[in-house]
């Protein structure tokens, strides 16, 4: 997971499958290469279904931009590890973290080319929300 | 209520033996409306716990909570993790290091308002807030060490018609009824081993 320095907003896909997670970020690489800071994460310790937060935590800190990082979850797990990883990171990193509420494949791909283009995390966190509204 | 360091270990390893004794349980409770991994990550996360002793039972008791916390937050996975591990954790914040009763009515009572947050959820929904709530109300009303473990099995009972309406369970609207919530059992189980641990150590 090479990523860029860009500064433009970090993309971190959270699915309960691994697969979905890698394979919607080669869904991203294929539409904005390496112009945005990218990561995934995806089942348990174990390898089985699963997230689990330091996963999340080592994601958030390979994409970490300073312009922020928006997060894609898929289902309710994902979401409250997510949002427990992000009240785990540092005060100043806190507030330049959003979880997005959208579909998790459509969204980091809709984030991403929002991201690509020098979007504020406001901006790309909209982008990704309004899509599919 | 004080508890040196044997009885703290004590208090550890019978909540850590209370789930994994019961994972196979947890997990086909879980199969029946969720994605039947609770019993496995409960296990992993209290296996984790036990693996701090004995150095964890050294720490001050809220030290120890918060740590536990914080463990079960890391290690569990799925939503379990952070939902238990941030009672832990605000328990942990909420107590003193010789609390009395008062004192855990209170701690417990603001631990559990961080679960609810945490889940953005209330009683009703067929989660371990169905238990939590009930027992921390006749804890607060005085209830003895006995009649708080038989509520705590009796509440995780009476998850079985309730209809899901946070987690995974939730999916399956009406055909979550019928099922005992494996979160609830699992809170159920952790409660008795704290009860039962505590009547033996500090007279609870």
């Amino acid at each position: 997971m090479s990523n860029s320095e860009s500064g433009n907003v970090g993309i971190v896909i959270v699915s309960h499958s691994a697969k979905i997670a890698e394979g919607a970020a080669d869904m991203v690489r294929q539409m904005v290469g390496n112009a945005v800071p990218l990561a995934w994460t995806g089942g348990d310790p174990e390898g089985g279904l699963g997230t689990n937060v330091a996963g999340i935590l080592k994601a958030i800190e390979i994409a970490w931009s300073s312009a922020g990082v928006a997060i894609l979850v898929d289902l309710g797990g994902a979401e409250t590890n997510s949002e427990m990883a992000v009240e785990m990171l540092a005060e100043d990193r806190r507030g330049r973290v959003v979880i997005c509420n959208a579909p998790v494949v459509e969204g980091a791909v809709i984030a991403a080319t929002e991201s690509s283009g020098g979007s504020s995390l406001s901006a790309v966190q909209r982008s990704a929300e309004e899509f599919y509204a | 209520m004080s508890l040196n360091r044997a009885a703290k270990e004590n208090l550890v390893r019978a909540l850590a033996v209370s789930v994994i004794e019961h994972a196979d349980e947890l997990t086909s409770l879980d199969q029946a409306i969720g994605d039947g991994d609770h019993g496995l990550n409960m296990k992993r996360g209290f296996e984790a716990v036990l693996a701090t002793l004995p150095g964890l039972a050294d720490k001050s008791l809220p030290e120890m909570l918060r740590t536990i916390g914080t463990t079960l937050v890391m290690k569990v996975g799925g939503a379990s993790g952070p939902l238990v591990g941030t009672f832990f954790i605000e328990l942990g914040k909420a107590v003193p290091e010789q609390p009395t009763r008062s004192d855990l009515v209170g701690a417990t009572g603001k631990a559990i308002e961080s679960v609810k947050a945490r889940g953005r959820s209330e009683a009703g929904q067929k989660t371990l807030l169905d238990v939590l709530v009930p027992v921390q109300a006749i804890f607060a009303a005085g209830a003895d060490a006995e009649a708080i473990a038989a509520e705590a099995a009796k509440a995780a009972v009476r998850t079985t018609p309730m209809l899901a309406k946070r987690g995974r369970a939730s999916f399956l609207g009406e055909r979550s009824i019928g099922h005992m919530d494996p979160g609830s059992r699992s809170a159920s189980l952790l409660i008795g081993a704290a009860v039962a641990t505590l009547t033996i150590e500090a007279g609870l």
